[in-house]
């Protein structure tokens, strides 16, 4: 391995260098605020090291994984992701019982299967990568276990995982047996000398992967066990596998498509624009009949998981783009929708604050933060002057390229339905409430405010002048080497 | 930068609006009021310059034009470009928030500060349509004038307000997302044509496109504006979006979001398309007939007074649909100066249910009655306002009216023949109203108080307009002609070529 390998893979060396400091730390002394600055500076060491190591890209180390312009964006990504969900933590745990420094650990492991998984060209590492990101996350779900609903989530999750997991690796093997390979570019090359297109191994191997991706991005019809999940995971982890867990994952079935050329298959199309359509619609639908705000956010999430693979379909440059600029818009929305969940429940003893009902009249009695919710579900809903709407037009110019209308008409068909929801909350949250009812309240955590304002901001600012961020896309996340 | 300031200035006199309420509940009003005098004077200001010009059109049809780059990536430019149909919507928007504003003094006393800042962003939004060339900028502002408008109904609305928010948001949202994939096919398709990804009116206005995409793609354009006109049968968002909105938003939504579709068919889905316009212009035509009739019968059997006045505005629309795929210059003509009268005369209806509301607390016609010997001075004004609403000649709303019929006439006398028999239940429902409200027995004797002059100004300035129209509108066809010169250009071509 050369000293330029290891410059490549700084990111992760200096994240994994971060889990064994805040394993000792914890060993050696309990303290609450030291590990959480351990670990937020470990995430920011990490982040930094992306300049150093995009000097050597595009660059392979090893077999397994590949650094380019596109591990580079999404690695970013989810470190500044990983950054805010700690900063939401904080105050989040400070108010709860019971010891709050594992939680740190458990969160910087499953960001490091997440940068691996964006990084990985094999299935070995892919599969490896996943079950760090899941494993991590199954401890993270149950972490408040003297509650009933956490555990319950985490078993769901537990067998649900377990099954996709075994799935995919299925799918990986059929694929291995006929191919003989396990990098995604050899795949790619070899498929090309098979004279029949419809080969039932590779289709059938393809078929299964895709499955076992779908349970991981909780695409209908694999979509069961998301609500209870999101339900019952406490908010800020909630947040985290809304995005970083789901975000890589895509990241990754978006680089086997262009890498292993899944795209040329009509097959496989078909099935991507079932997937699409059946999640536009039956998570919006569903969504509908939630009176609670996690639920509605967990079904909103399967829908927009579907104008994601509407983005998808396009392929080549544009579906690098779209999907790419809708993930980003996707992050920021969901983390500021789950991070005002967290921060009123930082806030509210060791209940989590979910109900629609606990919304009401929040607008008239914390008008900041009612207000980022408002623009956040306005953002979901894609209005102007919010980063969604970009996301929807990226979404919508995905499809058309591809010329896939019935995913486009769904899509609009969903969005209206998704307005409904999303107006839904907001007038609750505007329905005045009686004097006596107001009571004044405690302020939430600063960091979660903080975090949220900024938030906020980049929600506004990339829905009025997205040029810098489309810039960075073509500058980095289009270059996929192989 | 004359034009980005004249949509700026909306945009931020209304955060302005809102950061006033601190001083007190009369700031946001007298800061909402100072912004849109401030504006209407910068509109003015490119009218006068621009008079002479557009009279002969020597300059071209622009009266000013701002290109500035905004995605560069995408093609997106920040294209405003103003010329006569635009100059005269605008002030129609900005001339109807005044009156809006000036309406809510005594309306709105809860949360004045978010109630003015939302009402301003909704006519810098409709600003932003009436002037954009891009058509991402285009759709961009379509979207934007929605959510203050949702909020004006959802949170200062009479009894069933949520309902009727989310169903106006629902039905525009919905439609204009169609429009969005319409405007994108368009570009993809000008894309494969000449390799440059371009959102630009002119632009793409040379793409070359085989019938059933042109028809496909006109069509996706055509339901957007055809639910904001609206034309039977998108039209059902309306009557509950303007009976529970407040006065303030029942005049800007009939006043001028309405218009915003009319220019919307004006602007794009006709000469973006003119030969799928040209071959659907029978059905929408005769949509535009129904629309009339449809509407005022729906007017008549009305107890509440300001659900009628919304179907007047379904009636009043069918035709300004019928003049304009009627298309020859008459019609067109007629359309605009229908779309003029309508706001001006409609608005005024929707300021006087407002006060009515006010004083009685009821807008059922049923408990109404005798008001001419408690309150002669509403009353009067009331009895005008209806009667240019039937279509008094001398008044605005007969000029637009008779232009689109003779117009209409040309094309189809079938079509004009049947739209013609909507100005009659125009009178039928005009009179009912007055004869319901404002004659008969009075209900009581206790005196109610009569339209302040803070009521009187903004009426009069309301009259004299539709006087104005209603006598002398050679300097309004002055501005607006030249605007519309490609349409008649297109119009004829295509009419020469059928032959």
């Amino acid at each position: 391995m050369a000293g330029a390998d290891l410059l490549a893979i700084l990111p992760f060396l200096v994240l994994a260098a971060a889990i064994v400091v805040v394993m000792l730390a914890i060993a050696i002394r309990r303290h609450h605020d030291l590990t959480f600055g351990l670990a937020l500076i470990g995430t920011l060491l990490s982040f930094i090291s992306l300049w150093p190591a995009s000097e050597v890209a595009p660059r392979r180390v090893t077999l397994l994984f590949i650094i380019d312009g596109y591990a580079l964006f999404y690695i970013g990504l989810i470190l500044a992701t990983t950054l805010s969900v700690l900063l939401f933590s904080h105050g989040y745990l400070k108010m709860r019982r019971g010891p709050q420094e594992e939680f740190y650990l458990l969160v910087l492991l499953a960001t490091l299967g997440a940068i691996s998984l964006v990084a990985s060209r094999h299935f070995a590492s892919f599969f490896v990568a996943l079950e760090t990101l899941s494993i991590a996350l199954l401890a993270l779900i149950a972490y408040p276990r003297d509650r009933a609903r956490p555990v319950e989530a985490s078993l769901k999750y537990l067998i649900l995982a377990g099954t996709s997991s075994a799935i995919l690796l299925f799918g990986m093997a059929l694929i291995y047996a006929r191919l003989g390979t396990m990098e995604f570019t050899l795949i790619g090359d070899r498929l090309r000398t098979i004279a029949e297109a419809s080969d039932i191994y590779w289709l059938t191997g393809l078929a299964m992967i895709v499955a076992g991706i779908g349970f991981k991005l909780s695409l209908v019809p694999f979509h069961m066990w998301a609500p209870d999940v999101y339900e019952g995971a406490p908010a800020p982890v909630t947040a985290f596998i809304a995005t970083v867990s789901k975000g890589a994952v895509f990241a990754l079935l978006l680089r086997y498509f262009l890498n292993a050329d899944a795209y040329n298959f009509g097959s496989v199309f078909i099935m991507i624009n079932v997937l699409a359509v059946a999640s536009i619609l039956a998570g919006n639908l569903l969504a509908l009949l939630q009176n609670n705000v996690k639920r509605i956010l967990a079904y909103s999430s399967i829908a927009h998981l579907g104008y994601l693979l509407v983005a998808f379909l396009a392929g080549g440059a544009l579906a690098k783009e779209a999907v790419t600029y809708y993930l980003v818009a996707y992050f920021v929305m969901t983390l500021g929708a789950f991070g005002i969940v967290t921060v009123l429940s930082s806030v509210a003893g060791e209940t989590e604050v979910e109900e629609l009902a606990d919304y009401r009249g929040l607008l008239w009695q914390r008008p900041w933060l009612g207000g980022v919710f408002t623009i956040t579900l306005l953002a979901l809903a894609g209005i102007p002057l919010t980063v969604g709407f970009f996301a929807k037009f990226y979404a919508v110019a995905g499809g058309v390229g591809a010329a896939a209308w019935p995913a486009i008409f769904a899509l609009v068909a969903g969005s209206v339905i998704g307005l409904f929801y999303y107006l839904r909350v907001i007038v609750i949250m505007a329905t005045p409430v009686a004097e006596a009812e107001a009571v004044e309240f405690e302020t939430v955590p600063w960091t979660g405010s903080t975090t949220l304002a900024a938030l906020t901001f980049i929600l506004i600012w990339l829905g009025i002048y997205p040029a810098p961020l489309i810039s960075l896309i073509r500058l980095t996340a289009l270059q996929v080497g192989n | 930068m004359m034009l980005l300031w004249i949509f700026l200035v909306l945009l931020i006199g209304g955060a302005l609006a809102w950061l006033a309420q601190r001083g007190g509940r009369d700031w946001p009003r007298w800061v909402s009021l100072i912004v849109l005098v401030v504006d209407l004077v910068l509109v003015l200001m490119v009218w006068s310059e621009n008079y002479e010009v557009a009279s002969v059109a020597s300059r071209g049809t622009w009266f000013a034009e701002l290109d500035l780059p905004w995605i560069p990536m995408l093609g997106i430019r920040f294209h405003l470009g103003l010329d006569g149909l635009s100059l005269l919507l605008i002030l129609l928007t900005i001339g109807l928030g005044i009156m809006a504003v000036a309406a809510s003094w005594s309306e709105i006393t809860d949360r004045v500060g978010f109630f003015h800042f939302n009402l301003l962003w909704t006519l810098a939004g409709t600003v932003g349509v009436f002037l954009a060339l891009d058509l991402f900028l285009f759709f961009f502002f379509w979207e934007l004038m929605l959510f203050p408008m949702y909020f004006l109904i959802a949170i200062w609305g009479h009894e069933r307000r949520v309902y009727a928010a989310i169903k106006f948001f629902l039905f525009t949202q919905g439609s204009g997302l169609l429009m969005f994939v319409a405007i994108l096919a368009l570009v993809f398709i000008n894309h494969q044509q000449t390799g440059a990804t371009t959102f630009d009116y002119f632009a793409l206005s040379g793409t070359e496109l085989d019938a059933s995409t042109e028809m496909l793609i006109m069509l996706g354009f055509f339901i957007a504006f055809a639910v904001k006109l609206p034309a039977v049968p998108l039209h059902t968002w309306l009557p509950d979006a303007h009976t529970e909105a407040p006065t303030a938003g029942s005049v800007i939504l009939a006043g001028i979001l309405l218009k915003t579709g009319a220019y919307g068919l004006l602007r794009f889905a006709v000469p973006l398309f003119p030969d799928a316009a040209m071959s659907f212009a029978p059905v929408a035509m005769a949509l535009g007939v129904i629309g009339t009739l449809y509407g005022a019968v729906l007017a008549f059997a009305q107890d509440d007074m300001k659900r009628l006045v919304a179907y007047t505005s379904v009636s009043h629309l069918g035709f300004v649909l019928l003049g304009i795929y009627a298309w020859n210059e008459l019609a067109l003509q007629g359309a605009v100066v229908q779309m003029l009268a309508h706001g001006l005369s409609t608005g005024g209806l929707f300021i006087l249910v407002g006060a009515l509301q006010e004083r009685l607390h009821t807008r059922d016609m049923r408990q109404m009655g005798g008001l001419w010997a408690r309150m002669p001075r509403l009353s009067a004004i009331g009895m005008f306002f209806a009667i240019a609403s039937l279509g008094l000649p001398g008044l605005g709303n007969f000029v637009g009216e008779f232009l689109i019929l003779l117009g209409a006439f040309s094309r189809s006398a079938g079509f004009a023949i049947a739209g013609a028999v909507g100005l009659i239940t125009a009178v039928i429902y005009a009179l009912v109203l007055v004869q319901r409200a404002f004659h008969g027995e009075p209900r009581g004797a206790a005196a109610l108080p009569d339209f302040s002059v803070r009521h009187m100004t903004i009426m009069a300035v309301m009259i004299a307009t539709l006087i104005w129209l209603g006598f002398y509108p050679q300097p309004v066809f002055d501005t607006f002609r030249p605007g519309l010169g490609n349409l008649h250009q297109l119009a004829n071509g295509l009419t020469e070529a059928a032959r």
